[in-house]
C-alpha cells in the first residue's frame, strides 16, 4: 500500500494543530515565571513550534485553496468507510475559503500574542492550536453531528482563551460566555436529533437527498428542527435576537483572541450557508427555504443593531465588537437573499470584513497601550506616541469596514446591491446597507478623532511606541485587506463559483456519496403497525 | 391507557422546564445544575429518536427485532462532551465566585441578607 501525503491532504488542516497541540503540551508552560527564567526558554519553543504549524497550515490551506478552485469536490473518507455510513470531510471551494481565511488571520494573530500576550496565562499557544482545530474541523466536516462535535472542541478551546489573562471582568463575562454556549449546544442535538428521526442521516450531502422526500407532516417536524438549527448558529454567528453577548464577550477577551474570534463568528455564517442555504434549501421539496422569511429580516436588524451599538460605545474595543455584528449583519442579508449571485458577494464581504475587524481588535490594543490610563476609553486624554502610524492604520480600516472605495470593503457592498436588484426587498436592502456603511464611517471617525486630535496636551505622552512585532502583525491583517482590492478579480471569482458550486446539490452528493451511493436508501424504515414496536407488557 | 412515548416525552419536557428554571437563578451554583438537568434531557431525547424499542438489541443479526444503534452511539458522544464541558463550568464558576467575592452570575456582591 502506497501512501501519498497529497491523497490525505484534507484531514490535515484537522490533524496537523491537534498534534502541534499534543505537543506544546507534551513541552508544558509553566506560566507566569517571567521572563528570564526557566519557563521563558520554553516559551520561546512553543512560539516557534506554534507559528511553524500555523504557516505550514497556511501553506496547506493555500493548497487545497488552489486544488479546490478547479471545480472539483473531494471527499476524505476516514478509514475508507463507505459514506454516508462512515464519516466523511469535503473539501469544495467554501470549505477551502475558509480554511484559508482561518489561516490568515490565525498567523498574525498568533504573532501579535507572541510578543507579549501569551505569557499572561498558561498553555495559551496549545489552546489556540486546539481552536484551530476546531475551526478546521468545523469547515471540511460533511456530516452534521461532527460539526457539532468540531463545535464543542473550537468552544472548549474559545472558554480558556475567553478567560486567557483572567482577571474580575473576564471571569463574569466569560461565565455567561460559557452558559450561554453550553445552552445552544444542547439546542444543537436537539435539532441534529429531530433531523436524525426524521431523515435517518447526519451526512450533509445524504441529507440535502432526504429532506425533499420528507412530505406531510413529518415535513413540518424537520422544518421545526431547522428553525432550531437557526437559532443555534445565529447564536454562534450573532444574530439579531441572539447577538446581545458578543460585544460584552469581545470587549472583554485580550486583543489576540477577540481577533481570533472574529473567525469565530463566520463558523456560524458558515453552517447557516450549508445547512439552510443548501440542504434547505430552494430544491428542498416540502422544507423548501424554510428559513428565508425570517433570515433576511434577522440580518437586515443585526446590522442596524450593530451599528447603532458602535455609536453608543465608549470603548474602542467594544466599538470594534459592535462592527463585528454589523458586518455579520450585512453578510447575511446577503445569504438571506437566497440567490448565488448574492452569496458570491456575501462571500467576499465576509472573508475582507473577517481580516479587517481582527486588525481592528489588534489596532485597539495598540492604541490602547500608549494613552496611559484613559486606554481605549474614548475620552480625551494623552496623545499616543504614534499618532501618525496608527491614525493612518485606522483611517484604513475604517474606509474598509465602511465600505469606500476603491477598498474590498466597496467592492463586496456593491456587488451585494447590485444581487440583491431583483429581490422583492431591494428597497429595505439598499437603505439599510448604506445606512449601516455611512454610520459605521461616523462611529470609526468620532472613535478617531477622539483618540487622535482631541487630546489633552497638558498630560505627558510617557508610553513608549509599540513594538514593530505588534504593528507587523496589524499591518498584516490590514495589508491582506487591501489585497483583496488588488486581487479583487480573482478573489470575486473564487468566491462566485463558490457560491455556484453550492448550489449544486448534485455534483456535492455524487462527490461525496459516489455513483452507487445516490440511490440507496438510507432511510431507516420506521414501521408502527407491525408486532415489532409493541412494547412488552410488564 | 398511558403510552411508552407519552411518559417519556412528558419526562423530557419536566426535566427541561425544571433545568430551565434553574438556569434562570442567580446564583452560578443552581445555573450550573440546571445545564446539567437540559444536558441530561437531551441526551434521553437524542436516544428517544431511535424510536423507543422493547427487547430489541441494537446489534443487526440478533433477532428479528433490531434497535437503531446510531442514536445510541451518538448520545454516548453527547455524554461525554457534556461531561467535560460542565467540569469546566464548575471550574469556571469557582474561579469567578474567587475573583468577584460573589457567587452571583452577573459579579454582583452577595446580599447581606441572603441566608
Amino acid at each position: 500500500m502506497t501512501f501519498s501525503l497529497s491523497e490525505h491532504l484534507p484531514i490535515l488542516p484537522v490533524l496537523l494543530p491537534s498534534l502541534t497541540a499534543i505537543v506544546l503540551l507534551l513541552i508544558g508552560d509553566r506560566g507566569g515565571d517571567g521572563l528570564g527564567g526557566h519557563g521563558h526558554r520554553r516559551l520561546l519553543w512553543a512560539r516557534r513550534i506554534a507559528l511553524g504549524s500555523v504557516t505550514l497550515g497556511l501553506i496547506i490551506a493555500a493548497r487545497l485553496a488552489v486544488e479546490a478552485s478547479g471545480g472539483d469536490i473531494r471527499a476524505y473518507r476516514l478509514g475508507d468507510w463507505p459514506a454516508p455510513y462512515g464519516i466523511v470531510l469535503v473539501i469544495d471551494r467554501l470549505g477551502a475559503m475558509m480554511l484559508l481565511l482561518t489561516s490568515l488571520v490565525a498567523l498574525p494573530v498568533l504573532w501579535y500574542a507572541s510578543g507579549g500576550w501569551d505569557s499572561h496565562g498558561r498553555h495559551f499557544h496549545a489552546l489556540f492550536q486546539f481552536q484551530l482545530m476546531g475551526l478546521a474541523g468545523a469547515f471540511v466536516t460533511g456530516d452534521i453531528f461532527n460539526l457539532f462535535v468540531f463545535f464543542e472542541v473550537l468552544l472548549i478551546a474559545s472558554y480558556v482563551l475567553m478567560v486567557h489573562g483572567q482577571g474580575r471582568e473576564r471571569m463574569r463575562v466569560g461565565l455567561h460566555y460559557v452558559v450561554l454556549n453550553l445552552s445552544a449546544s444542547a439546542l444543537f442535538l436537539i435539532g441534529v436529533a429531530l433531523l436524525y428521526a426524521k431523515t435517518g442521516t447526519l451526512n450533509l450531502a445524504d441529507l440535502s437527498l432526504r429532506v425533499p422526500k420528507v412530505v406531510g407532516p413529518d415535513a413540518l417536524v424537520v422544518q421545526a428542527a431547522a428553525l432550531i438549527l437557526l437559532v443555534v448558529f445565529g447564536f454562534k454567528a450573532a444574530l439579531l435576537p441572539m447577538s446581545m453577548w458578543l460585544p460584552a464577550t469581545y470587549a472583554a477577551a485580550t486583543a489576540p483572541v477577540a481577533a481570533l474570534f472574529a473567525v469565530m463568528t463566520k463558523v456560524g455564517v458558515y453552517a447557516i450557508l450549508r445547512v439552510h442555504g443548501v440542504a434547505f434549501g430552494s430544491e428542498a421539496g416540502a422544507s423548501a427555504l424554510t428559513v428565508q422569511p425570517v433570515l433576511l429580516p434577522m440580518a437586515l436588524a443585526t446590522s442596524l443593531i450593530g451599528v447603532f451599538g458602535a455609536l453608543s460605545a465608549h470603548t474602542l474595543q467594544r466599538l470594534v465588537a459592535w462592527l463585528t455584528i454589523a458586518s455579520v449583519g450585512t453578510v447575511m442579508v446577503g445569504i438571506g437573499l437566497f440567490n448565488p449571485l448574492a452569496w458570491g458577494a456575501a462571500l467576499y464581504y465576509m472573508a475582507n470584513s473577517t481580516l479587517v475587524v481582527a486588525g481592528l481588535f489588534l489596532l485597539a490594543e495598540l492604541v490602547a497601550a500608549q494613552r496611559g490610563d484613559a486606554a481605549d476609553r474614548l475620552v480625551p486624554a494623552s496623545p499616543v506616541a504614534q499618532p501618525t502610524l496608527l491614525g493612518l492604520m485606522l483611517l484604513l480600516a475604517a474606509a474598509s469596514a465602511a465600505g469606500l472605495p476603491p477598498l474590498p470593503g466597496f467592492i463586496g457592498k456593491l456587488m451585494l446591491l447590485e444581487a440583491s436588484s431583483t429581490h422583492a426587498w431591494q428597497g429595505t436592502v439598499w437603505t439599510v446597507v448604506l445606512v449601516v456603511g455611512f454610520f459605521t464611517l461616523i462611529g470609526l471617525a468620532r472613535a478617531g478623532s477622539i483618540l487622535f486630535w482631541h487630546v489633552d496636551a497638558s498630560q505627558p505622552s510617557g508610553a513608549s511606541g509599540a513594538s514593530p512585532k505588534l504593528v507587523g502583525a496589524t499591518l498584516w491583517l490590514l495589508g491582506a485587506s487591501v489585497l483583496m482590492s488588488v486581487l479583487a478579480a480573482p478573489v470575486q471569482r473564487y468566491t462566485a463559483q463558490a457560491a455556484r458550486q453550492l448550489i449544486d446539490r448534485e455534483a456535492y452528493a455524487r462527490a461525496v456519496l459516489g455513483a452507487q451511493g445516490l440511490g440507496t436508501e438510507t432511510t431507516r424504515p420506521y414501521r408502527f403497525d407491525g408486532p415489532a414496536t409493541k412494547e412488552p407488557r410488564r | 391507557m398511558l403510552s411508552m412515548e407519552f411518559l417519556v416525552a412528558t419526562g423530557i419536557g419536566w426535566v427541561v422546564a425544571v433545568g430551565i428554571y434553574l438556569m434562570l437563578r442567580g446564583r452560578t451554583y443552581t445555573v450550573v445544575l440546571g445545564l446539567s438537568l437540559i444536558g441530561y434531557a437531551v441526551n434521553v431525547f437524542i436516544f428517544s429518536m431511535g424510536r423507543l424499542w422493547g427487547g430489541a438489541p441494537p446489534i443487526l443479526g440478533s433477532g428479528a427485532v433490531v434497535a437503531d444503534p446510531l442514536p445510541q452511539a451518538l448520545v454516548l458522544t453527547a455524554i461525554v462532551i457534556g461531561f467535560a464541558t460542565t467540569g469546566f463550568v464548575i471550574e469556571l464558576a469557582l474561579r469567578s465566585r474567587h475573583e468577584n467575592d460573589s457567587d452571583q452570575v452577573d459579579g454582583r456582591p452577595d446580599r447581606e441578607a441572603a441566608p
